[in-house]
């Protein structure tokens, strides 16, 4: 058990750090949430600066166009990002930690030339169309329909919750290519394509979540024509071939914010202090517990990156462990952040007020905090699925 | 980086969990429950023979030469198998108490606040203080951790405040007594989860309601994060990450060993299954060494110190 980096790694971070230190001065104004042009283009903007710095892609192999960097290495990345206040990933989100990584593992070299260089270089925009009105945590009951037209799918169906639609270039998009029956089960017969987002047909409705902003849409899609050359994996091998990257999702995608958690407790802790709160023995243990927390959630990261190091890369199923702990620990801090403030809380103007908003949905998106219980219960601890 | 177990270590866990099985398994449990005594100086002996309380005393000194991180491992399966004993304060004595090392002197601490003293009477030695107090009995709940209440003497500190408190020895206990924790939360997971696969009603395994496995899933993740806690503090050393690990393992041994119980049925609230085995010990280790309240207060000192240094990145 050993925490401390080696020279290589310290190098690796020092370098980083100057970078971080040199360029962020040179970053434009940060658009305004509801400005979604602005918003991509920021994105893009900072994901072109990685990219011609060498860090884009860092963690993807390097046949993919990444920089084949080391899990601890991508640990540092994130790290020090998140520590320097550089742009979060946003909307690169899909791109780069979902569909990217699903088309390094699973695509053709034609259809990694295509797709891969746009997302590293920050000039394309995918979204993840899973979701659907009758498809949630039971993923693989969606009823979004394919049927082969010669060289093309032919579309027909509803997605629901698609982060960033409004301005993804790309949808990967789960469909059903063979209906459910008798002889194919639901997690059979379904493919997964590369969806252009302005192909006719395609209509994005923009859904206001409960923060007043945006942030996802339903996606409308009446006789879509997709070319079968999208379709990354074998026809109706979609859910094996989306199962491989999910786990990628629920691994390092958190590593910046539970530094950042750290960083708002800190503040939490100023504000208190300068409004007397902090002579409140309860709220100060509150306080105290939360920072023991989030230091143990951040030792838990590097533990499940050593232990993926030593699997060759592989984020282990410990991502949902993490995941129950730190979507929990997040809403706790930010209720906290509101008895700091008192009052101040109900306004909108205080960042943590917005932050509480959004930390609501932790225990929902990237499956619920029951779906990720059924899945440590069931897959680590090996007890019986239910009826 | 790379904060994972080591070969040895992993080797040292396999080599300490035989150990125990073999000469602390289930029966000798029961056994020392229903008849006592608490503490087995054979046993305490040949936990000495195998390194048990010298491993961190160095090679030279005919100790193991070992560090916290194994002594954490060592610690752990020691409270998996729900050893009895005054366990972590011999420990702490090798070295300074003369028999400690090799298991021959039973060595206790005060180590709880108030005037509650654990195996006075199987002592031969308080840490860090001359001679052993006189104690009156007192009824334990934990029926493998006896209880004397000691009186203040002349002026003399009291035990909650005595020399083992504030002393060096504090952080080292906590850690320790948080391995201890981390054994008996895991094992409290795997109690539940066997029974929950094997009792059946309404015609199914109780394991396949999801009340009970998200209860079980809760468990483990508590277990997983305290764990972690307890090796990276056994790593650094740093008080900070001590206090954490001491908070979230009593919780994750106190919370694992309830929702056990409960997964258990009316068998939970039986003298005949271990769960309750897990839990009073868990109240014990809970009050030893650092409180929650303690613990709380300390990482809260310490958020606010850093909170007003600046950002260390910058
Ligand atoms: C901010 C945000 C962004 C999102 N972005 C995207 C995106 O970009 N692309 C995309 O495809 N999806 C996205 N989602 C959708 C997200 O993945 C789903 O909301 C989630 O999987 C839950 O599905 P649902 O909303 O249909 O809830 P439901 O599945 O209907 O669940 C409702 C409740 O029932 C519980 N429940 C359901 N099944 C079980 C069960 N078997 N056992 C116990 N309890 C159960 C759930 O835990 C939940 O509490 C996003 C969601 C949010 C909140």
């Amino acid at each position: 058990m050993d925490l401390t980096y080696t020279a290589e790694e310290r190098d690796f971070r020092a370098r980083l750090r100057e970078w971080l230190a040199k360029t962020l001065p040179e970053l434009p104004a940060r658009p305004s949430p509801d400005d979604w042009p602005g918003r991509r283009a920021y994105d893009l903007g900072w994901q072109r600066r990685l990219y011609e710095a060498g860090y884009a892609g860092l963690h993807w192999p390097v046949d993919a166009g990444g920089r084949g960097a080391t899990p601890t290495q991508h640990l540092i990345f994130l790290e020090e990002t998140e520590r320097a206040g550089a742009p979060y990933v946003g909307a690169n989100f899909v791109g780069l930690l979902h569909a990217g990584p699903t088309i390094a593992a699973e695509g053709t070299a034609g259809q990694r030339a295509r797709w891969l260089p746009p997302v590293l270089r920050g000039d394309e925009v995918w979204c993840q169309g899973f979701s659907e009105p009758d498809a949630g945590s039971d993923l693989a009951s969606l009823r979004t329909r394919a049927v082969r037209d010669g060289d093309h799918y032919v579309i027909t169906g509803s997605k629901i919750w698609t982060s960033h639609a409004e301005v993804a270039d790309w949808c990967e998009l789960l469909v059903r290519t063979q209906p459910v029956s008798a002889e194919v089960p639901k997690h059979r017969g379904i493919s997964w394509l590369a969806m252009p987002m302005d192909a006719p047909g395609v209509t994005v409705r923009p859904l206001r979540t409960l923060a007043g902003s945006t942030e996802f849409a339903e996606v409308f899609l009446d006789e879509v024509r997709v070319p079968v050359a999208n379709r990354v994996g074998a026809e109706n091998d979609g859910w094996r071939v989306t199962m491989v990257t999910l786990s990628f999702e629920r691994g390092t995608a958190f590593v910046g914010e539970v530094v950042a958690c750290r960083r708002t407790l800190g503040g939490l802790a100023r504000t208190a202090k300068a409004n007397g709160r902090w002579d409140d023995p309860v709220l100060r243990r509150r306080l105290g517990r939360l920072y023991g927390e989030f230091g143990a959630l951040w030792r838990l990261t590097q533990w499940n990156v050593s232990e993926s190091e030593r699997s060759g890369g592989v984020p282990g199923i410990g991502g949902s462990v993490f995941k129950l702990a730190y979507s929990h620990a997040r809403q706790e801090l930010y209720d906290v952040a509101a008895e700091v403030l008192g009052a101040a809380s109900l306004s909108l103007d205080e960042e943590w007020t917005l932050e509480r908003l959004s930390s609501l949905s932790y225990t929902i998106a990237a499956g619920t905090s029951q779906i990720q219980r059924n899945i440590v219960a069931e897959r680590i601890l090996g007890l019986p699925k239910g009826r | 980086m790379d904060f994972q177990p080591t070969e040895e270590q992993r080797d040292l866990r396999a080599g300490v969990r035989d150990l125990l099985e073999g000469r602390y398994g289930r029966e000798a449990l029961r056994a020392s429950v229903d008849s006592g005594p608490a503490v087995d100086r054979g046993l305490w002996r040949e936990l000495g023979a195998a390194g048990f309380f010298a491993l961190r005393i160095p090679e030279s000194e005919g100790g193991v030469g070992l560090g916290l991180p194994e002594a954490a491992v060592v610690f752990e399966e020691a409270g998996r198998a729900l050893v009895p004993g005054p366990l972590v304060a011999t420990h702490l004595a090798a070295g300074v108490v003369p028999g400690a090392a090799a298991g021959t002197a039973v060595v206790t601490a005060f180590d709880l606040g108030g005037d509650l003293v654990a195996y006075l009477a199987e002592a031969d030695a308080v840490l860090g203080a001359d001679g052993l107090p006189d104690g009156e009995p007192v009824r334990a709940a934990d029926p493998l951790t006896p209880l004397h209440r000691v009186r203040r003497r002349g002026g003399a500190a009291a035990p909650g405040d005595g020399p083992a408190q504030g002393s060096a020895y504090v952080s080292e206990g906590a850690l320790l007594t948080a391995a201890l924790q981390v054994g008996s939360a895991l094992r409290t997971v795997e109690l539940a989860v066997r029974y929950a696969g094997e009792r059946e009603q309404f015609g199914q395994p109780i394991g396949a309601f999801q009340a009970v496995k998200h209860s079980c899933a809760q468990m483990l993740v508590r277990a997983e994060v305290a764990r972690t806690a307890v090796y990276a503090a056994a790593v650094t050393g740093e008080p900070g990450e001590v206090a954490a690990a001491k908070l979230l393992a009593d919780e994750a041994a106190v919370r694992g060993a309830r929702d056990c119980l409960q997964v258990y049925g009316g068998m939970g609230f039986t003298w005949e299954a271990d769960v309750h085995l897990h839990l009073k010990r868990a109240w014990v280790r809970a009050e030893q060494w650092r409180t929650a309240a303690e613990a709380e207060e300390l990482l809260a000192a310490e958020l606010l110190d850093s909170a007003e240094l600046p950002d260390p990145a910058g």
